[in-house]
């Protein structure tokens, strides 16, 4: 098994360091080939390893492979923990990453720097399954830094693009701050349970659940709330939740491969899975579940709202991605873990498809992003038409479609949920589903119905646009003005991408939610446990009951209003954005977070270090106390330099005062 | 423990002489003289090696002994020996004056064979001053220091170089002189010279507050700790690169070792009372450089700021560990602290002089340290960017690269300690990765804004050389640091051992 496993990690960084550091001896086929034989070989021996969990009943495998270091008995190593949740895992990670590995041939065909792409990509697979397969906190730790290295690199993959480089710089530092409170969660862990092992400090957690920390004042904070609080704050900067969510729309700067793979299917969905993982900890703090709910609840709900008024292809389903991460993470805080996993499972596959699908009609539309420059693209583009909309019905929760049951399953968790804040929670999410449908159908309507192409005439001007961001590095004009179907590298993935999306949720919601499947992996307490509160007899009987419920109305809904406004009244759009300018101005400004941090933080930290290094450095210590000492010996200096003018009368002057001086003091005393 | 062969002693002695011979052949071939001083440092270093190979890490005696009467009538002795904590800087040491002296192969036009010579004496001094066990040897090892880099930032320094060199030479003079007085009267207390005696020796709560009041300022200014820091950047700046690379890379670490050497050992109980003035300065240096490294504009400046940053985490791992012990819920972790400070400084040897090495690669090309002036690199030097990048991120404390292991080491220990030390020192992921990654931003990625950057060669093969053996380094230290930890393990926990006991 550990030779299976050392295969699966390796293979993908082996193809990514010949892709990359032997760029120009293999050249571009060479380099999509090592690539793709490295996570195509990851692939099949992690559906190997599914295979052994889903039909073979394996025994959980925790084994480490060597020991990083021991230090004052902390025991600190790399290993693997290979259970059925890192198996789906594992599947869901390499199945996608092959799938855009591919994708990406089709796509990147005419960029530079092909090459150093498949090579970060392979890089990327490689630190997703580290991430996934700990078996211990550094383990986890090092995974989550290095998918961020991976997606710095990605986001900044267009390095010349001034937009490019700010946003991979605010990704990195935004997930900066998440990890900063990780990092703390996890020296807390280190410190209480003294291990950094999964097993070990599941083992020990449960001395610890009445252990009180004093961290402020006479405050005394439960242990189990603060570790759990500080992890999740990590958990906030990877899965970009309010409000560490400001990192994510701008990291569409990269190009949209790494948008289906890293920001919607997998790494972003890494705070979900640690939370998961960490279930027996955060079980033991309500509080923290109904941070964890709201905050997820609020993200679910907020972060789609601005997805109605973006006209960027890719930051709709980036908004998307937020909301739909919120409703994964409002599952955890339900501790309807599997839900959240579940969802996690079918988002990776219908967001990649519908961010592989909208690279198709970016490559089609020329490299254009711009929503209001589209239309009516059925015509041209047949399989990407289709497969978007399958993505597009999975996601808002079609009945019988992949999203359906996974979002329905949260709903009906967080509806049981009686932790503080949960009737908040449903609410919103309820809500929610009205929104998705909404921007979803709005964003499927202004692409591929109406009048062909509107401006496609003139789509070289909008270049200069927001809207056109990848296109200056593409300096090659088309010479034929009529967008056409991707090429099969392009398309085939997204087929292959489609199935799963229309089939996964109705043939494993059975096992996943309601069955074994997680048994022994995930715990909830019998207090928490919300989803065996659901009356399941089948996944057919969970559709029908579903026809019952409110959401799939709410979804119709937003559907007929997607529907009327922008195929029968365009106009429409445009007098309810200007009716209501407020609510559609605090939609632009995304609430005001971006200008906040850009003015506070960027500002000014800035404003702090210039004024610590003026008045402190420069002024008080080298002005005052460094340079101020030399020159009070050199003032020092030439005032006795006054005193000794080597004339004899000025010495003996002072002599005979100094006499005086003392017969007075002795006369006198 | 004696060794038969004075490995010490030829470590030592190899690099001063050779660089003798270095001087005496003169700048009429300055091939010749850089080719002998690279193999004097190959050589130094390959002799180095046994000191690692032959080290019994089951011990916290010193080893590799050498034990020799040099002014009998003090009770001065030639007295050298290792331990953990001595052994790695040392090999620190050989290590990277090899890779100074092929830095400055082609660079240095201007009197080759005084740089090479200037390097390589600097590099026997060092290593002398880690292996001396006789307080006086120690001493004038540690003043010698201060010649060697006093001419290379003098001769081959930038245009500010007299201020910079004054200031760093009074600078540390001044703190030395005061440890000098401390020696001096402990010489009297005990009669002897040993530094292992001083560790024995009882010594009351005053005299013990004045002691480790003047190992503070001699050893803080060489760390350098906030706020005695204001010379390093100054040197930096004015220095050549292979002066900035020995200063980060080595003579900080002196400071830090002069911590675990003296003031933790000899004077505990001041050490206990003292600590928070140490962690106070330690975080500051985290916090408050943090912000000043944000703002700088000068390349070696940043790197120089982060630097005292990065030794924050240091001294911070070391004065720890009295709240650690006196904290009953820590269970241990005293050690993990000191450790962790320990690793800090190795891989702060090698990051820090990579950064500078990196900053070197571009000021040879266009003759400019300013930020400003660049833009774009990677356009034209895609091999240059992918180590600038790298050790960027190491420095950013990236998990997998050698600055992450000191500073998780630390971070850790600190949460036992008080949850908000943790709290500061964790500032750290946040303002390192700021001010190092916002410089790669504005040096690195982008278009090309000058002619001048555009104009720019890729690294050749001895710049890649240099830098990939750094980078070599930085990975294996962060992916396996076990080794390095092995060796020092039992030093440090006779360390800890020892401090823990009070001399009142």
């Amino acid at each position: 098994m550990e030779s299976v496993l050392l295969a699966i990690v390796l293979a993908p960084l082996i193809g990514s360091v010949i892709a990359g550091l032997f760029r120009n001896q293999i050249g571009r086929a060479g380099a999509h080939w090592v690539t793709i034989l490295g996570v195509a070989t990851s692939c099949a021996l992690s559906f190997w390893v599914l295979y052994q969990f889903v039909f073979e009943d394996a025994p959980v495998y925790n084994q480490s492979v060597y020991t990083w270091m021991v230090v004052d008995g902390l025991r600190m190593e790399i290993g693997f923990l290979i259970d059925s949740l890192t198996a789906m895992m594992m599947a869901v990670v390499t199945f996608v990453s092959l799938m855009v590995h591919i994708y990406t041939i089709g796509y990147m065909a005419h960029e530079e720097g092909y090459q150093r792409f498949f090579s970060y990509i392979a890089l990327f697979t490689f630190s997703m399954l580290m991430l996934v397969m700990a078996n211990n906190f550094l383990q986890l730790f090092f995974g989550w830094e290095a998918v961020g290295l991976v997606s710095y690199l990605l986001i900044g993959f267009y390095f010349k693009r001034e937009s490019a480089i700010f946003a991979n710089l605010k990704a990195f530092l935004v997930n900066r701050v998440g990890d900063f409170g990780f990092i703390l969660g996890i020296a807390a862990v280190a410190m209480y349970f003294g291990t950094l092992d999964y097993a070990e400090t599941f083992a020990r957690a449960p001395e610890h659940a009445a252990t009180t920390v004093n961290v402020w004042g006479d405050q005394h904070w439960s242990l189990m709330t603060l570790i759990t609080m500080l992890l999740f704050i990590g958990a906030m900067g990877k899965s970009a939740q309010i409000p560490l969510q400001v990192w994510l729309p701008d990291s569409m700067e990269g190009p949209t491969p790494i948008s289906a793979l890293i920001h919607a299917a997998t790494m972003v969905t890494a705070g979900i899975f640690m939370v998961a993982r960490m279930s027996p900890l955060y079980e033991m703090s309500e509080t923290a579940l109904s941070f964890v709910m709201i905050i997820g609840a609020t993200t679910a709900f907020f972060m789609g709202l601005i997805g109605i008024v973006q006209n960027d292809i890719k930051r709709v389903i980036a908004y998307s991605t937020l909301s739909q991460l919120g409703y994964m993470v409002a599952a955890l805080g339900a501790s309807a873990y599997a839900a959240g996993l579940f969802h996690l499972m079918t988002h990776a596959f219908f967001k990649a498809l519908l961010f592989l699908a909208a690279g198709s009609v970016i490559i089609g539309m020329h490299h254009d992003q711009d929503m209001r420059h589209m239309g009516g693209l059925r015509k041209y583009m047949p399989i990407t038409h289709w497969t978007l909309l399958i993505g597009t019905l999975a996601l808002i929760g079609f009945p019988g479609f992949a999203g359906f049951f996974s979002k329905d399953a949260i709903i009906e968790a967080v509806h049981h949920s009686q932790i503080f804040g949960s009737g908040y929670a449903h609410w919103l999410l309820v809500a929610g589903v009205f929104v998705t449908a909404l921007y979803s159908f709005r964003l499927y309507f202004m692409v591929f119905h109406g009048e062909g192409p509107r401006k496609f005439e003139s789509h070289h001007e909008a270049h200069d646009e927001e809207g056109g961001a990848e296109a200056s590095v593409h300096h090659e004009v088309p010479d034929e003005p009529v967008p056409h179907e991707s090429p099969k590298v392009v398309t085939v993935p997204l087929m292959l991408l489609a199935i799963p999306s229309i089939f996964v949720g109705y043939f494993t919601i059975g096992p996943m939610l309601f069955g074994d499947y997680f048994d022994g992996v995930i715990s909830v307490a019998a207090v928490h446990d919300t989803l065996g509160e659901i009356d399941f007899h089948g996944a057919f009987g969970f559709m029908l009951h579903g026809l019952t419920g409110i959401p799939i109305y709410l979804a119709a809904g937003g559907f007929l209003v997607a529907w009327y406004i922008y195929t029968r009244r365009p106009i429409l759009a445009t007098e309810i954005a200007t009716r209501f300018d407020w609510a559609y101005w605090i939609l632009d400004r995304k609430y005001g977070f971006d200008d906040l941090y850009q003015w506070l933080f960027a500002r000014g930290s800035q404003l702090l270090g210039k004024g610590l290094w003026q008045a402190g450095d420069r002024v008080l210590i080298d002005g005052i106390a460094v340079n101020g000492s030399a020159q009070s010996v050199g003032w020092l200096a030439s005032v006795m330099r006054f005193l000794q003018t080597g004339y004899l009368y000025h010495y003996a002057f002072a002599m005979i005062i100094g006499l005086l001086g003392l017969l007075t003091w002795f006369v006198i005393v | 423990m004696t060794a038969e062969w004075p490995i010490l002693s030829t470590v030592i002695w190899l690099p001063i002489i050779g660089g003798a011979l270095v001087l005496a052949s003169g700048d009429k071939a300055p091939n010749v003289s850089r080719w002998l001083a690279l193999w004097v440092s190959i050589l130094t270093f390959l002799l180095s090696i046994p000191l690692y190979t032959g080290f019994d890490a089951s011990t916290a005696q010193m080893q590799f002994v050498e034990n020799l009467p040099w002014i009998p009538t003090f009770d001065v002795n030639y007295h050298l020996g290792i331990d953990g904590i001595s052994m790695p800087l040392i090999l620190l040491t050989t290590f990277i004056t090899i890779l100074v002296i092929i830095a400055g192969w082609e660079v240095i036009q201007y009197k080759p064979s005084q740089y090479m010579a200037a390097f390589l004496i600097m590099e026997g001094v060092m290593v002398g001053v880690f292996s001396a066990l006789d307080a006086m040897l120690f001493y004038v090892f540690w003043e010698a220091m201060l010649i060697p880099m006093f001419l290379i930032i003098g001769v081959w320094g930038g245009p500010r170089r007299v201020y910079a060199t004054i200031k760093f030479f009074l600078y540390t003079f001044l703190g030395s002189v005061f440890m000098l007085v401390a020696l001096i009267y402990m010489y009297f207390k005990s009669g002897s010279m040993e530094i292992l005696a001083f560790h024995d020796l009882k010594l009351g709560m005053t005299e013990q507050v004045l002691i480790f009041l003047a190992f503070l300022l001699a050893f803080a200014v060489k760390v350098p700790m906030w706020p005695v820091h204001t010379w390093l950047p100054d040197a930096h700046v004015e220095a050549p690169t292979g002066g900035s690379v020995i200063l980060a890379a080595i003579m900080l670490k002196i400071g830090g070792y002069g911590f675990l050497r003296f003031s933790l050992p000899i004077t505990p109980d001041a050490s206990q009372t003292l600590d928070w003035l140490i962690i106070a300065m330690s975080l500051i240096a985290v916090v408050y450089i943090g912000f000043v490294a944000l703002v700088q504009q000068d390349m070696k400046k940043l790197i120089a700021y982060s630097s005292i940053a990065h030794m924050g985490f240091v001294t911070l791992g070391f004065f720890i560990v009295f709240r650690i012990l006196a904290n009953p819920a820590a269970d241990g972790g005293a050690v993990l602290g000191v450790q962790g400070g320990m690793v800090q400084m190795v891989s702060h040897g090698f990051i820090s002089a990579a950064l500078f090495l990196c900053v070197g690669v571009l000021y040879d090309r266009l003759h400019s340290r300013e930020i400003k002036d660049y833009g774009g690199v990677v356009n034209v030097m895609p091999w240059f960017a992918l180590f600038m990048v790298f050790f960027a991120m190491s420095n950013a404390g990236l998990p997998g690269t050698s600055g992450f292991v000191g500073e998780f080491m630390v971070i850790l220990a600190s949460f036992r300690a008080d949850f908000w030390f943790a709290f500061l020192a964790a500032t750290t992921l946040i303002l390192g990765a700021a001010y190092t990654l916002w410089m790669v931003k504005r040096v690195v990625f982008g278009p090309v804004t000058s002619e001048g950057v555009a104009a720019l060669q890729d690294i050749n093969a001895r710049e890649a050389l240099v830098l990939t053996s750094l980078a070599v380094a930085v990975l294996i230290l962060g992916l396996w640091p076990a080794p390095l930890i092995n060796v020092m393990d039992a030093s440090i926990g006779n360390l800890v051992q020892h401090i823990g006991i009070s001399k009142l």
